[in-house]
């Protein structure tokens, strides 16, 4: 038996034509020692994912429908792959989030959602309350269907030398259809997925200044954007933006987080980012326990002044 | 049309939670619980869609202990024409999303309905399948993370919130839809609402009878609080703060 890993279409590729959380999920799928191949839906570039290590095969369905794919029509077309495969993985991403669960439903087996740690065929560890505990849950044997936080595992190299089958997907089902899909942060990346993540706190005072203290930095790192409620409920960054328990839950390399007291309900969010940056005036904010790095400053000087001192594009 | 609307009754999100003592499940006892806030979102929109004249009837369903009798009067109050309570057979305390979303199937068909609202996660166990779930069982389609809502007819425009933007939708009806927070912000229940609620029947649904196979799939081993982060030192300048991403924590080039 082998392991699937599902490719979301678009999920900002990088120079390589391979998604970061692509790379990760395969390195996810070899914890069960079986060969991994991958699908790729739509247009996405099937001889580009070729070159991820470890990997066996591309399937690729490129049909019109699987461009702007919907979780009826996924699910329908993992269903007639299923008998192949013990394990079907993917990050933890919107179109897994939507499809993976209808899947499961199909084959009447569980599913798991976000596992942060592989620990047996069948047993994983998860998140529950925004991450506030761990939860090691097991599934029943069979098939096992998850969704992985991306960011726990290695990117596999890109070295590898994969065969590209191409398949035939089942008929669009049709009932539901994506008319329009508008991008929010423009070209920066997704705030779930990013590698590096700067957030605002209400100390910013103003959405004017929010951004234009912030955009520079994110510029200069590559970074998504990310507040707190609070700054969002003033109005400072729209909601999309919300990193905490009611909004996004992150898990990037670096977390700068600027002007943010560090609610309980924010930090639940980010206590998975690998290193967190905390700039702040107040040298007693609860963020600046939790802090990697902790820089005690005003931040209408530090921040354009970490600008000027960050390498030209990392 | 009929809507169902399912809701969770969930620890309250400002509680701060804890492992039992034995490490084998979360703290619960003493524990102040309510409506998952998503569920909220989904009763609201129910509500209003009544409100507008598009629905003749607001079903709202929990599966649970006799506590969840009090949300389901909670979601009487604010709006909601006719409560059910699925009293959860002995052994089956703790269903996972598959067994729910199989009683749910059971509910939606013996009533008819022709939508069914969710929260599009519980603050709990942060799955976020149960809506999915459900669709696949009555093979109706489905949207998740609704965050914004038009029915024109047998047709549903709708907005959901994805990865780095918005999807905007066509759903065919009938059809299952999770909401997310940005879908409404739903009304507070008013005190004389809430006496009145007290006084209304909740209907029993005997989840035995369905004879359905609801083991759980999923076994909950252990559960712990997350290893605290190493502390962390405090930078005196943005030159030092440059240099340790650089040398120390090679997160920048």
């Amino acid at each position: 038996m082998s392991t699937l890993v599902i490719v979301e279409p678009g999920s900002h590729p990088s120079a390589s034509g391979v998604a970061r959380v692509t790379r990760q999920a395969v390195t996810a799928a070899q914890h069960w020692g079986q060969p991994v191949d991958l699908l790729v839906l739509g247009h996405t570039d099937a001889a580009a994912h070729t070159h991820i290590a470890g990997v066996r095969r591309v399937l690729r369905a490129d049909a019109p429908h699987l461009a702007q794919p919907v979780a009826e029509d996924v699910a329908a077309l993992l269903d007639g792959l299923a008998d192949d495969y013990a394990v079907i993985l993917s990050a933890h991403t919107s179109l897994a989030r939507n499809a993976l669960p209808r899947l499961a439903a199909r084959r009447d087996v569980g599913m798991l959602s976000e596992a942060v740690a592989l620990l047996g065929p069948t047993t994983y560890q998860r998140p529950i309350y925004a991450g506030n505990l761990l939860a090691t849950v097991e599934n029943t044997p069979g098939l096992q269907i998850l969704t992985v936080r991306a960011s726990r595992f290695a990117e596999a190299a890109l070295d590898g030398q994969a065969e590209v089958q191409a398949i035939v997907a089942p008929a669009a089902d049709g009932r539901a259809r994506v008319t329009a899909r508008q991008s929010a942060g423009g070209e920066r990346p997704e705030l779930g997925l990013a590698r590096v993540v700067v957030s605002g706190g209400r100390s910013l005072g103003s959405a004017g200044q929010f951004n234009a203290v912030l955009s520079p930095l994110a510029d200069q790192l590559g970074a998504a954007l990310g507040a707190t409620r609070a700054a969002v409920d003033a109005g400072y960054a729209p909601n999309e933006w919300q990193v905490g328990q009611t909004g996004t839950v992150v898990a990037p390399e670096l977390y700068i987080a600027v002007g943010i007291s560090g609610a309980i309900q924010h930090t639940a969010g980010i206590k998975d980012s690998r290193v967190i940056v905390a700039i702040n005036q107040d040298p007693d904010a609860p963020i600046m326990q939790l802090a990697d790095y902790a820089l005690v400053a005003d931040i209408f000087e530090a921040v354009p002044e970490l600008v000027r001192q960050l390498p030209a594009k990392v | 049309m009929k809507i169902i609307v399912s809701i969770k009754r969930v620890v309250d999100h400002n509680v701060q939670v804890r492992p039992s003592s034995d490490h084998s499940a979360v703290e619960l006892a003493g524990a102040r619980m309510s409506i998952n806030p998503f569920d909220e979102n989904a009763l609201e929109e129910a509500v209003r869609l009544k409100e507008r004249g598009i629905a003749s009837e607001v079903i709202v369903v929990s599966f649970g202990d006799s506590g969840v009798q009090e949300s389901l009067r909670q979601a009487l109050a604010l709006g909601a024409t006719r409560a059910i309570w699925g009293q959860l057979p002995a052994g089956l305390e703790q269903p996972d999303q598959l067994a729910v979303a199989k009683l749910l199937r059971e509910v939606v068909q013996a009533e008819q309905a022709s939508l069914v609202l969710l929260g599009k996660q519980a603050i709990d166990e942060d799955a976020g399948q149960t809506a999915q779930m459900l669709a696949a069982l009555l093979d109706w389609p489905q949207a998740t993370a609704v965050s914004a809502l038009e029915i024109e007819g047998e047709k549903l425009k709708l907005q959901r919130e994805v990865e780095g933007g918005t999807e905007s939708l066509e759903v065919q009806l009938p059809a299952v839809l999770s909401a997310d927070l940005r879908l409404n912000a739903p009304r507070f229940a008013k005190l004389p609402d809430l006496m009145k609620a007290k006084r209304l029947p909740i209907e029993p649904f005997d989840c035995a009878a369905a004879g359905l196979a609801l083991g759980p799939r999923l076994r909950t081993l252990r559960v712990e609080s997350p290893a605290p982060r190493a502390g962390g030192i405090v930078v005196s300048s943005v030159a030092e703060l440059v240099e340790k991403l650089r040398h120390e924590a090679q997160v920048i080039a």
